[in-house]
């Protein structure tokens, strides 16, 4: 890499100073530069985190090394970012002139003390550019840029060479075993062990050639220990830690982090189980100053459940993919594992974070850890398969917590199962809309009972239907009638319908009746024109009445929708116990009147009545109101259904034929 | 080839057709295909959803290709065109179709960022209808 030039940016040539450049190629190294000497974005923003620097000013030192414009760290704006960020931490403004001057290197996290105490070496040695050279470059595989720095004078120098050749051979092998091998070490050297976390990144990332300049420079900055030690000891002292700020994955909250999220969720939500509604949440997110497909990507990527509402764990998962886009990260196309709510590390506490004693546990699964929010009865396939994959979600959940993975990063994901558990009555009123809007082209079915008893409103009146012979055919309706109705009211109905099929029907009904006039039929003005109409479609009312179930009073014609099948329902059904009287009004006038038929409806009722109970009658008869409230409601529906069937068959029918014209001619 | 529309209020919010050339001719499909599902949804006492509507031989003999319809709660209509010689796609397959285009979109309509109205830029959308899309072709 040319260092000399890469410190220009945009036109302006910021000098570097040997150490900084050494220590710059190292992290430029560090960073991943690929073949066009762009760095990866994911190395760089976790070198930035490591600055300790705030969000702000980090986005800061992106823009004004020119990254942001050009939209990704070239070996100039990384550099200058370099800069930036040592000024930042010597506490200079974030600005090109700050830069210009002598300053410090910067600082990356966990070097702190180090660097205090080699800050007053620095002009004097090169130790500290080493060390953090060292740390970083430990996954850099450079050797050329190293070596140099090997070969810097320092107090250590011959040991540094001498270790050198017998620490390649010896980092090649995994790194774990050489830092238990050192661990006796490590401790001892507590003040100056603190590695970079990128250190920690390297030992997640062994790559050997990487390894070789590290050791190196570990010796540099030390005192005689051997440099492997020294780096092997950093390791563990990161593991140790607890908060561990970086791990070489971006996508995972830290502590802090996800204090912070806890504030601002209160902020916005003082309940933390409670849910922050989408508007909110978009206010919210948009002061950030992402760009708004930016933020919806987010919003897509975090809100797991699709209720168009953040839980906490969604929250934090949104602001995490906002905070890690504003320090240039590019967004996923899918969610990290590690950021999804239902992301569980057992042990810790639900409350603010406390120092979590546990490890993680990485959690590969894909898991939809709000989906069983959207368990609300629904009876949508696609839906159905995400309460499946939360309860599973659950038990493994359980399965997990025995296995711990040696990192640690102390993040309360129990709280989302929990949370998810308590949004469960939440969720509800959240989803009801989406549930309507999901389930509603589910049914497909075009009439339903409510329909059913939305038509049982509608005030048709068709005109009276025509009389025809009706003696003959009426006699023997009544005659069954008669006979059926001798079982017993009630189920003599229910009979009825399933055997005779016929019901006479009050030719000209008035609008739907209520219950309360189902009564005052008159029996016998229906009788010689229901009759009439009844025979005219009793071929085609058998057939319907096959199809029916006993529920429906079957019988009613379903070719015209006229209500007075509806009424001749509810008249039949009021035949029934007033079998008897009905012959006696049957040579009344066929206009169905009610205040005609109420009196005799009543003298019939009284008739009835007579026989069982006053109060039992009563009763029975209140029961039979209603049922036949219900039947003639069903069998409303039952029509409107066959007639909509009807229509469709021949829809169908005519599409079939066209179809088949079609086809030949099509094919040819 | 298959093409995937929603249109809101006659103006398509998105369009994606499999094979991306003569795009042009699926278009003025679509826009003309929009008549006929309004013509359905005022049909009487229809109920909410129409799951389809099937065109045969719309055009021309040569250009046999049907067109199918779905119509949302919200009056957002979908429609897919289909190829005639892919006559593999079955009711029930459109059907499923739809039912996962309405499924996206109303994901889509949950976000907080949407607009309704705004071209779908959803990656997930787009996901969804593209896996859709080689499913079918």
């Amino acid at each position: 890499m040319d260092q000399g030039s890469a410190a220009g940016t945009g036109g302006t040539f910021i000098s570097l100073s040997d150490t900084e450049q050494r220590c710059y190629s190292g992290l430029y190294a560090l960073c991943q530069p690929d073949s066009s000497g762009k760095l990866a974005a994911g190395k760089v923003a976790e070198l930035f985190r490591a600055s300790q620097l705030p969000a702000e000013t980090l986005h800061q030192v992106t823009e004004v090394c020119g990254a942001k414009r050009l939209g990704y760290f070239g070996c100039g704006q990384f550099y200058v970012a370099l800069k930036l960020m040592a000024a930042a931490q010597a506490g200079l403004p974030v600005r090109l002139e700050s830069v210009a001057g002598e300053l410090p290197l910067p600082l990356f996290i966990g070097i702190t003390n180090e660097l205090e105490m080699r800050y007053p070496n620095h002009p004097s040695t090169n130790e500290s550019q080493p060390h953090i050279l060292g740390s970083l470059t430990g996954s850099a595989p450079r050797p050329p840029a190293d070596r140099p720095v090997l070969r810097h004078p320092d107090t250590s120098t011959d040991k540094q060479e001498a270790w050198s050749p017998p620490r390649s051979p010896g980092i090649s092998p995994p790194r774990s075993p050489s830092a238990y091998r050192s661990y006796p070490y490590g401790a001892q050297r507590n003040g100056t062990d603190t590695l970079l976390a990128y250190d920690g990144k390297v030992a997640g990332c062994p790559s050997v050639p990487q390894e070789n300049s590290s050791p190196s420079h570990y010796s540099l900055k030390l005192q005689p220990e051997q440099p492997v030690i020294t780096r092997v000891a950093s390791v563990e002292r990161l593991v140790e830690r607890a908060e561990m700020d970086y791990s070489d994955d971006p996508w995972r909250i830290t502590e802090e982090q996800h204090e912070y999220y806890t504030n601002q969720f209160r902020s916005l939500q003082p309940d933390l189980s409670a849910l922050i509604m989408g508007t909110v949440a978009k206010n919210f997110f948009t002061k950030s100053k992402l760009p708004i497909p930016e933020l919806s990507h987010i919003w897509e990527l975090s809100d797991v459940d699709k209720d168009g509402a953040l839980t906490f764990p969604e929250f934090c998962t949104a602001f995490h993919l906002i905070v890690a886009r504003k320090n240039g990260y590019t967004l996923p196309e899918t969610l990290p594992a590690t950021l999804r709510p239902g992301f569980v590390e057992p042990g810790v506490v639900p409350a603010p974070p406390s120092e979590a004693t546990e490890p993680l546990i990485v959690f590969d699964d894909n898991m939809m850890p709000g989906a069983n929010q959207l368990e609300m009865g629904s009876v949508d396939l696609q839906m159905t398969s995400r309460p499946g994959v939360t309860s599973k979600q659950d038990t493994r959940d359980e399965s997990r917590k025995p296995e711990f993975s040696p990192k640690r990063i102390p993040d309360p994901h129990e709280k989302p199962i929990q949370h998810v558990s308590t949004l469960k009555p939440d969720s509800p009123q959240e989803l009801d809309a989406n549930m309507k809007s999901r389930t509603r082209p589910r049914s497909y079915s075009s009439t339903s009972i409510d329909d059913a008893m939305k038509k049982v409103e509608e005030p048709p009146t068709p005109p009276p239907r025509p009389q025809k012979t009706h003696s003959r055919a009426s006699s023997l309706d009544l005659n069954k009638l008669f006979q059926q109705s001798a079982q017993g009211s009630r189920p003599s109905q229910h009979s009825l319908s399933a055997k005779s099929g016929w019901l006479p029907r009050p030719p000209a009904l008035p609008p739907r009746p209520p219950a309360t006039q189902i009564f005052s039929f008159l029996p016998g003005s229906e009788k010689s024109s229901q009759k009439a109409v009844q025979q005219a479609n009793f071929a085609d009312f058998s057939k319907f009445r096959e199809e029916q179930e006993s529920s429906v009073r079957g019988g009613l014609s379903t070719e015209d929708l006229a209500p007075p099948k509806l009424d001749s329902t509810l008249r039949h059904q009021g035949h029934a116990p007033q079998k008897p009287v009905r012959r006696k009004l049957h040579p009344e006038s066929q206009s169905a009147t009610p205040p005609s038929a109420a009196p005799y409806s009543a003298a019939t009722l009284t008739k009835s009545t007579q026989r069982p109970p006053p109060k039992q009658k009563r009763e029975i008869q209140m029961a039979i109101r209603k049922n036949r409230e219900t039947n003639a409601v069903l069998t409303r529906l039952n029509s409107e259904l066959q007639q909509q069937l009807k229509v469709v068959h021949r829809e169908r029918v005519t599409l079939e034929s066209q179809l088949e014209l079609l086809r030949p001619v099509a094919s040819t | 080839f298959l093409i995937c529309v929603a249109i809101r209020a006659n103006y398509p919010l998105y369009i994606r057709s499999v094979p991306t050339q003569g795009e042009l001719k699926f278009h003025y499909t679509v826009h003309t295909s929009l008549d006929v599902v309004e013509e359905k949804i005022s049909g009487v006492g229809k109920a909410l959803a129409d799951q389809r509507e099937l065109y045969l031989g719309l055009l021309y003999p040569t250009e046999d290709y049907k067109v199918y319809g779905y119509v949302t709660n919200s009056k957002v209509k979908f429609v897919i065109v289909v190829d005639s010689s892919n006559t593999s796609l079955r009711d029930n397959e459109i059907r499923s179709m739809f039912r996962k285009l309405h499924n996206s979109f109303t994901d889509v309509m949950c976000n907080p960022f949407y607009n309704p109205g705004d071209p779908i830029q959803s990656k997930a959308f787009d996901s969804i209808v593209s896996t859709m899309m080689v499913q079918a072709c």
